[in-house]
């Protein structure tokens, strides 16, 4: 291919910097996201310190600046303000710079292309751009800190007025940089949802049909189209915001005759879509991976599709249930209740197919399965608590508790990231040409799953108690001093998960240089990333693949392995075996 | 650690606790099958060599059961819902002999008034005090919650109650507590940067002690020829 020789003339900044290579770019976004997962984790561990030990001389506070910490001769002390800073950038970097590039900008881009059989994405150059918008959108994001009053501190909500004017905060410049911030990312989003969309419609190989696609794709499919219709209701209401925050529109400010459940609409109504672009691609991945590891076909692949798609529809009408207690008509609480207790159905669908999925398997239990059922049992988890708040009654007690804290983190960490680390580490060697180290990876998975737990289901039992969501110091009210013991528990143990993530973190880099070499297809799967070189060329493809079968021909009784490649021809049109196909060497 | 809810002093604990542990119910028996069926299938059909996994592709007898089912088991917990939430959150089910109270909520205290003797908010023997609320027991009260700045959240946990204050807006809250004794009420939404100290007491009286409180709170506010003296923790 032309694109295969060009790939080695084109100068070093065109291949690692302003790549339009899809996967170079997936490479770019993991590394911008794993820098963001870090630095959420730093904020998550000074959040924890505050709740577990509140007003107590923070290790390390004297380092920040005198407008986040009081200095004392014991130490420095958190400030509410910084306190309330750093709730909202823990919750924005780690839903917005961090799993939802892990999930959208890295598996979209490795795998779309490759899992389809195209050579790039339909608009490289538009690819390229979206990640030079999410890159220096983060930056802006954490520059935010370093400004007069601090960074954003309405929550990763930022619900309005207290978002709407500084003169309720004193963050007057950070919360409009984080509301520019945010509209850049959201240009970066809709870029490449147009991409996938584009690229998934028109250029899959001879053969791939829509029901021959790996439920990864499917998924990123269907999230891109929940992107593109998101991301621009959000943007709208950064925008009115913003405008309220610098030129006094007043949409959301009673005093200007402004509505502020507006913005909780219009946020939520981008914002429940938002919590399954952070799920179904997750959701897809584990898929693919427990079908790999159990060396069988997913259980019920097209009712798989419907639940997504089916997801992705009801997805447009449960906003309402964030709202419950915010002072909207309880007519409306009931509607929306139903329609949210619906939505647990295809959820509860695919769990009962992934269990399908391992019944009567033959399971191999690698780092990427193992990683791929800690999502499965955590997810059931997370599934199970959103019920209680579905039911409105149960909802007023538990609503703004640490009940809804546990919940999200059940679904976005034990859920999302559970299945970003499967991902990684399955796909690493498409990035890297190597695969990571399988024992520290099943050490860093099994201190991690235990230690998660330690943290985030303690949380549950704390929000049953009656503790508000993000409260500065928890000891101030009386009720709640008798939890200060399973704070101090969570807190500690917040401390030791995010130490546990340097295994990850040296296995990661290690293994660029030091680890195994993959060949093309170390898993023995079937998808047609598999069928080529680890990294792929640039152009991905020697000649255009041709899709016989779908992709989980695992344990095929007409073929003596138990995988079956998507581009292998069936046995009657051949005439001698089919090659393996050979590893390239470097 | 507890999955057990504190106790409940009002008229809507019954029905709120009720419905949380049937939920706790279904969920937990899905819980516990789900996991330790998926822990079964890991250890019963873990690899060994030379065999193949069983070939199949689904079932849709299976999908048409696991569909049904929990679509019938949510939707039936949804309708169970609905006369309770009914119950706390229509104006139209406030009782009609309820005890009138404005709650203003703004940064970062609650200013609660009673309407006193006349029941109507408004008037000369309105009675305010600053993040304390008394209130009689087995008697329904009306409360137009308000602010004045922010969003606010006014949480009593023992009386099942949470309701965000939106400026702008008069909200309806109303509950019935059912045993005298000094409870929290706190705020439940995020309202700015000292948004932790926003506490507050629930007071509930036995009907003749509620009275007597009334009683030396007149007589304040004559002694102090205003109603303004406020009450502070």
């Amino acid at each position: 291919m032309d694109a295969h020789a060009h790939a080695h003339e084109m100068p070093w900044i065109r291949r690692y910097i302003f790549s339009t290579d899809h996967k170079t770019i997936a490479i770019q976004f993991l590394l911008m996201s794993l820098f963001f997962l870090v630095v959420g984790g730093l904020l998550a561990m000074m959040i924890r310190w505050q709740l577990g030990f509140p007003s107590e001389p923070m290790p390390g506070g004297m380092l920040l600046p005198d407008e986040m910490m009081a200095p004392t001769p014991d130490g420095a002390i958190m400030l509410p303000e910084f306190y309330n800073s750093l709730v909202t950038m823990h919750g924005t970097i780690m839903i917005f710079f961090a799993i939802m590039p892990l999930l959208v900008g890295v598996f979209g881009n490795l795998l779309i292309p490759l899992q389809i059989g195209a050579d790039d994405m339909a608009f490289p150059r538009l690819n390229m751009a979206s990640f030079w918008m999410a890159f220096p959108a983060g930056l802006l994001m954490l520059a935010s800190f370093a400004v007069e009053g601090g960074a954003a501190g309405a929550g990763w909500t930022s619900y309005a007025p207290l978002s709407a004017s500084g003169e309720y905060t004193g963050v007057y410049l950070g919360q409009q940089l984080w509301l520019i911030s945010l509209t850049i990312l959201g240009f970066a989003s809709l870029a490449g949802a147009v991409n996938y969309i584009t690229t998934i419609i028109n250029m899959r190989a001879p053969g791939m049909t829509w029901f021959r696609l790996p439920l990864a794709t499917w998924a990123l499919f269907i999230t891109a189209i929940l992107i593109l219709l998101a991301i621009p209701i959000l943007a709208g209401a950064l925008i009115m915001l913003l405008f309220d925050q610098t030129i006094g529109t007043g949409f959301f400010l009673p005093a200007s005759d402004g509505e502020p459940l507006l913005w909780q609409h219009l946020f939520w109504f981008f914002g429940h879509p938002e919590v399954y672009i952070l799920i179904l691609p997750a959701m897809g991945i584990t898929s693919d991976v427990l079908a790999n590891g159990a060396r069988k076909p997913v259980f019920g692949y097209h009712a798989m599709v419907l639940a997504i798609v089916s997801i992705a529809f009801l997805s447009w009408i449960v906003w309402g249930h964030h709202m419950f207690q915010s002072g909207m008509n309880p007519m409306l609480g009931t509607t929306f209740m139903i329609t949210t207790m619906v939505i647990a159905v295809p959820s509860a669908i695919k769990v009962f197919n992934w269990l399908g999925t391992i019944y009567k398997g033959n399971i191999h239990l690698h780092t990427p399965m193992l990683h791929a059922l800690g999502f499965v049992s955590m997810f059931i988890i997370g599934g199970l608590s959103g019920v209680f708040m579905a039911s409105t009654p149960v909802d007023v007690y538990i609503h703004d508790t640490y009940f809804i804290v546990a919940h999200i983190h059940y679904v976005l960490f034990g859920g999302s990231l559970f299945a970003i680390f499967a991902g990684v580490t399955f796909w690493y060697p498409k990035m890297f040409g190597r695969l990571m180290n399988e024992k520290w990876g099943r050490i860093h998975f099994v201190l991690t799953l235990i230690l998660y737990n330690l943290v985030f289901w303690p949380m549950h039992s704390i929000g049953i108690q009656g503790h508000m969501r993000r409260i500065y110091d928890p000891t101030q009210y009386e009720f709640l001093q008798p939890l200060q013991p399973i704070n101090q528990f969570i807190t500690v143990a917040v401390f030791a998960l995010v130490a546990v993530q340097a295994i990850y973190a040296l296995n990661f880099i290690i293994s660029i240089w030091k680890g195994k070499k993959a060949g093309n297809n170390p898993w023995k799967a079937n998808s047609l990333e598999w069928t080529v070189p680890s990294p792929p060329p640039h152009g991905n493809f020697e000649m255009v693949p041709i899709v016989y079968r779908g992709p989980y021909e695992y344990s095929a009784p007409d073929v003596e392995e138990d995988y079956w490649l998507q581009d292998a021809p069936p046995p009657s049109e051949t005439v001698a075996p089919v090659p393996e196909p050979q590893p390239v060497a470097d | 650690m507890s999955w057990m809810l504190p106790e409940s002093f009002s008229t809507f604990g019954p029905d709120v606790d009720f419905l949380y542990y049937a939920i706790l119910v279904v969920t937990g028996v899905v819980f516990v099958i789900t996991e330790a069926l998926l822990v079964y299938f890991v250890i019963r059909y873990r690899r060994r060599d030379g065999q193949k996994a069983t070939y199949i592709h689904g079932s849709t007898k299976a999908e048409i059961i696991w569909t049904t089912v929990p679509f019938i088991a949510v939707l039936g917990l949804a309708f169970i819902s609905i006369p309770s939430w009914n119950m706390m959150k229509n104006p139209d089910s406030v009782p009609a002999d309820a005890l009138d109270y404005i709650v203003n909520a703004k940064q970062f205290e609650w200013e609660i008034t009673y309407a006193g003797a006349d029941g109507v908010t408004g008037t000369a023997d309105d009675i305010s005090t600053i993040n304390i609320m008394h209130v009689p027991v087995n008697q329904a009260v009306n409360i137009t919650l308000r602010s004045e700045d922010v969003l606010h959240s006014f949480f009593l946990p023992e009386m099942r109650v949470k309701q965000d204050a939106v400026p702008g807006m008069d909200i309806t809250v109303w509950f019935e507590a059912t045993a005298a004794g000094a409870y929290p009420i706190g705020c439940a939404e995020l309202c700015g940067n000292l948004h932790t100290t926003m506490g507050g007491t629930l007071n509930v009286y036995e009907a003749a002690d509620f009275e007597a409180w009334v009683a030396s709170q007149s007589a304040d506010a004559d002694d102090a020829d205003d109603a303004d003296d406020q009450e502070d923790q």
